[in-house]
């Protein structure tokens, strides 16, 4: 047990620090949020082809760099701190860990090596409900990330000998991180008339088929632009099905778990930056004759801030070291036979805490804890930020609105605090 | 960063477990899950035989080095004797004043004799210590100490000794234990931080009256204690008079440490009565229960990993800042989890048992736990630290004295 960095992981936090506070400043953000794309393709270049962080927990045998989560949580943790506009975290977070977790052989050697590269930008879209409750759509709350959501229907196509030979795709999928600028789709849709875990099955798309239509749609949170794809009988052939097809639900699940811990790091990494910048705008700022950091009524609220910053990174640490062993552990058929975990806080587990398989039974609560805690700290970092910035933390021209708003979308995205609470209830009770 | 123990690790985690169950059964049954804070009262006397039983195995003290008789284990080995001497419910130790504050200070500030003289009987469990610090007008304010000691002849007309006057206040185990170590002034008319001194001072005396303070639990832990000419040899100080601040403020650095995994597998327990309980009732179908106990359930599998952060950090004594959140952090939690309790436990959570106010364990904790928040630094206090040593804002102006 060593729940400290090797050299190595200082190594690229602090590479990584330095080349986003060069490369990811406030100027920088708001240039690239403004552009229809949402992202600086030159960066994304140079992040590609000089610091490989796309690569980083692709396995050395596709072309990746074969590192693990805790390096990947480093990452996210700093481009959280500063805003990164990039589809980083669609590509890496989301559609390369479904490709890890539910990727056939040939779509792994197919897909990663490009990724790996930098020529391919990638997403997950699984969310089928809008929310928006203009459809009749009470029903529909559940958080937005729930079984239910897919609602994107995969009508099954055979050949003379009842083999299935592809899929016909239809229906609209919402929310999409970066999904109007990705090249490769990876979409979760269900069998007719199935509902809940049943019949879910995962599909890669090329965006470019025919009948997929992306659309961007505008967002508040401008960091992290959401895109709309409808898919009009959109023909898909068997080989672009991933495993346990029609019960790849526990692999859409475990994915999305993994998705979370990279989330909840970049979180932590925002709401890191809000106390930042908030101790040294109250440092600065002076009224009654002295710097308003001085002042109990402040010092105790960034104390509190810093509480919970220093938590969330215990939370992603320990996330990210339960997700590294999920993956090293990972069996899709295992995925799919034992929904349901072993109790890891049974004693007799507990006793054995140490053996590998129960770390990586740990992954649902993990990842659950990580997500939940992180959403609500960096909410309320990002709060605080803009309180104690007074006046011009509400202006366009500052900042702390930028991770405000990031805060809550991020919040919202993959399911929020009360969501993941709930699931960690469900497992725990 | 990794979270797997290694092998020779997990076989030291079977001989303690092995041995626990040995030996913590039979007439030390009813010790298991007894003592430690809100409970202290129980079984002091049995809890002290225990104690010296686990002496006698080497079990006391397991973090010492070698030559002052402990065990000198890794801090992964110590992580892992906590949990487990918790798990299995072993009792709270009266000693842990003396194992965690007075031996590690007497190991880095005392002198040979000094050594000789007071671990042995901390490590064979037969000398108990409590902590003289507190006084009615030095709480959060701990340099405002005004007890004093004056270092004279005795009556025999030759030894010199220390003379002590003055009260101490919230004083635990006061009445267990058989010294304790105080700050007291030593330079007549000093202020602050200066002119104290750190003295080791026998309970055993006529010049010292303990007085117990009864809490909102009904139940006494928390003790005044009386210096009216009370002695101590001179020899009985710890650095030089005047080194008192310096002293007290790094023993209050070996207090957090490897222990607070047991205190959380303590809290464990409780957690895991609760969610007993609101399975059996019902309480674990309410939307909002359910929230509330999953979130304690976070906040505890959090300060585990605020506290391995802590331990595998660098131990070269600076105070990390996952040090520094720690004990705001478990308070709030931990009384948050009392309140938990008695919700979960509904119109329920009011009946006692007749007889001397007879609170039940999770009753005994609710309210028990609202001193968490104030005892040993008052989580304002800890803020202050956290803004002042860790963000690096501006020192509260001193008012005028």
């Amino acid at each position: 047990m060593e729940f400290v960095f090797t050299p190595e992981q200082q190594m690229i936090q602090d590479t990584a620090r330095q080349f986003l506070d060069a490369c990811s400043n406030s100027g920088h953000v708001r240039d690239a949020m403004t552009k229809t794309t949402g992202y600086d393709a030159e960066l994304w270049q140079k992040i590609c082809h000089e610091m490989y962080w796309q690569a980083i927990h692709i396995p050395e045998q596709y072309g990746g760099l074969g590192l693990g989560c805790v390096e990947m949580a480093i990452l996210f943790e700093q481009m959280g701190r500063r805003l990164l506009c990039s589809p980083y975290f669609s590509t890496v977070a989301l559609a390369t860990n479904a490709l890890l977790v539910a990727g056939t052989e040939a779509q792994k050697q197919h897909y990663l090596p490009r990724i790996a590269d930098g020529s391919l930008t990638a997403t997950l879209a699984y969310i089928g409900h809008a929310s928006h409750g203009d459809n009749n759509s009470k029903d529909r709350y559940h958080n937005g990330w729930h079984t239910d959501s897919v609602t994107v229907t995969a009508l099954p196509q055979f050949n003379q000998h009842t083999v299935i030979t592809g899929y016909t795709l239809s229906g609209t999928l919402h929310y999409v991180p970066h999904g109007h600028t990705a090249d490769l789709l990876v979409i979760a849709a269900r069998l007719p008339d199935s509902s809940g875990e049943e019949g879910v099955s995962l599909f890669l798309l090329p965006s470019h088929l025919q009948g997929v239509e992306v659309q961007w749609t505008p967002s508040m949170d401008q960091t992290r632009p959401l895109a709309q794809i409808t898919l009009n009988n959109v023909i898909i052939p068997a080989d672009n099905v991933m495993l346990q097809s029609e019960y790849a639900w526990p692999l859409l699940e475990k994915t999305l778990q993994l998705a979370c811990v990279a989330l909840a790091a970049e979180q932590m990494g925002g709401a890191q930056q809000a106390l930042d910048l908030t101790l040294e705008y109250t440092k600065e700022r002076k009224q009654f004759g002295r710097a308003i950091a001085s002042f109990q009524a402040i010092k105790h609220r960034m104390a509190d801030m810093m509480l919970q910053v220093e938590s969330a990174r215990s939370a992603v640490y320990y996330a990210a070291c339960i997700a590294d062993e999920a993956l090293q552990h990972h069996n899709p058929a295992a995925a799919t036979d034992n929904v349901s975990q072993n109790d890891p806080l049974s004693p007799g587990n507990a006793c054995h805490s140490s053996l590998d398989h129960s770390l990586a039974d740990e992954l649902p609560l993990a990842s659950s804890l990580a997500k939940a805690y992180c959403s609500d700290a960096y909410f309320h970092c990002a709060a605080e930020s803009i309180q104690l910035h007074g006046g011009v933390g509400f202006t366009w021209e500052y900042d702390p609105h930028l991770y405000f708003k990031r805060a809550k979308s991020s919040e919202t995205l993959l399911g929020n605090a009360s969501f993941h609470r709930e699931k960690i209830a469900q497992i725990i009770l | 960063m990794k979270l797997s123990f290694s092998s020779e690790d997990e076989q030291f985690r079977q001989e303690i477990a092995t041995w626990l169950q040995d030996n913590l059964c039979g007439k030390y049954e009813p010790l298991r899950f007894r003592g430690g804070p809100g409970d202290e009262h129980m079984f002091p006397e049995e809890r002290k035989r225990w104690e010296q039983h686990m002496a006698q195995a080497g079990w006391l003290c397991v973090g010492w080095p070698k030559e002052h008789g402990g065990r000198a284990l890794s801090i992964n080995q110590q992580v892992i004797f906590y949990e487990e001497y918790a798990r299995a419910g072993g009792p709270g130790l009266a000693g842990h004043i003396g194992a965690g504050l007075t031996g590690p200070t007497l190991i880095a500030f005392g002198t040979e004799e000094q050594k000789q003289r007071f671990l042995p009987g901390i490590i064979n469990g037969t000398e108990y210590w409590c902590q003289g610090y507190s006084e009615p007008s030095a709480g959060s304010d701990l340099a405002n100490v005004s007890t004093k000691a004056v270092l004279g002849t005795a009556a025999d007309g030759h030894t010199q000794q220390w003379r002590i006057n003055g009260q101490k206040v919230w004083t635990s185990l006061a009445h267990e234990s058989d010294w304790c170590f105080v700050i007291a002034r030593t330079e007549p008319g000093s202020q602050g931080h200066k002119g104290l001194s750190f003295l080791l001072v026998p309970m055993d005396q006529p010049g010292i009256e303990v007085r117990p303070i009864e809490q909102i639990t009904g139940t006494s832990e928390f003790n005044e204690v009386f210096f009216d000419d009370a002695v101590t040899d001179a020899n009985n100080i710890v650095g030089q008079p005047g080194d008192g601040w310096k002293i007290a403020m790094a023993l209050l650095g070996f207090e957090r440490g490897v222990s607070t995994l047991g205190q959380q597998m303590a809290f464990q327990n409780e957690l895991d009565e609760i969610i007993r309980i609101a399975k059996n009732n019902g309480a674990a179908e309410e939307p909002t229960i359910r929230q509330r106990i999953a979130d304690a359930w976070m906040g505890l599998r959090i300060m585990r990993y605020n506290s391995l952060r802590m331990l595998s950090g660098p131990q070269d004594g600076t105070l990390q800042k996952e040090a520094m959140i720690y004990k705001l952090f478990w308070t709030d939690w931990h009384s948050n989890l009392g309140k938990l309790a008695m919700d979960v436990l509904g119109p329920e959570s009011e009946i006692i048992e007749e007889g001397q106010y007879g609170l039940s364990r999770l009753q005994s904790m609710y309210l028990f736990s609202r001193s968490d928040t104030i005892y040993g630094g008052t989580n304002e206090i800890q803020r202050n630290i956290i803004a002042e040593r860790a963000l690096g804002m501006p020192k509260e102006p001193k008012g005028a004295v």
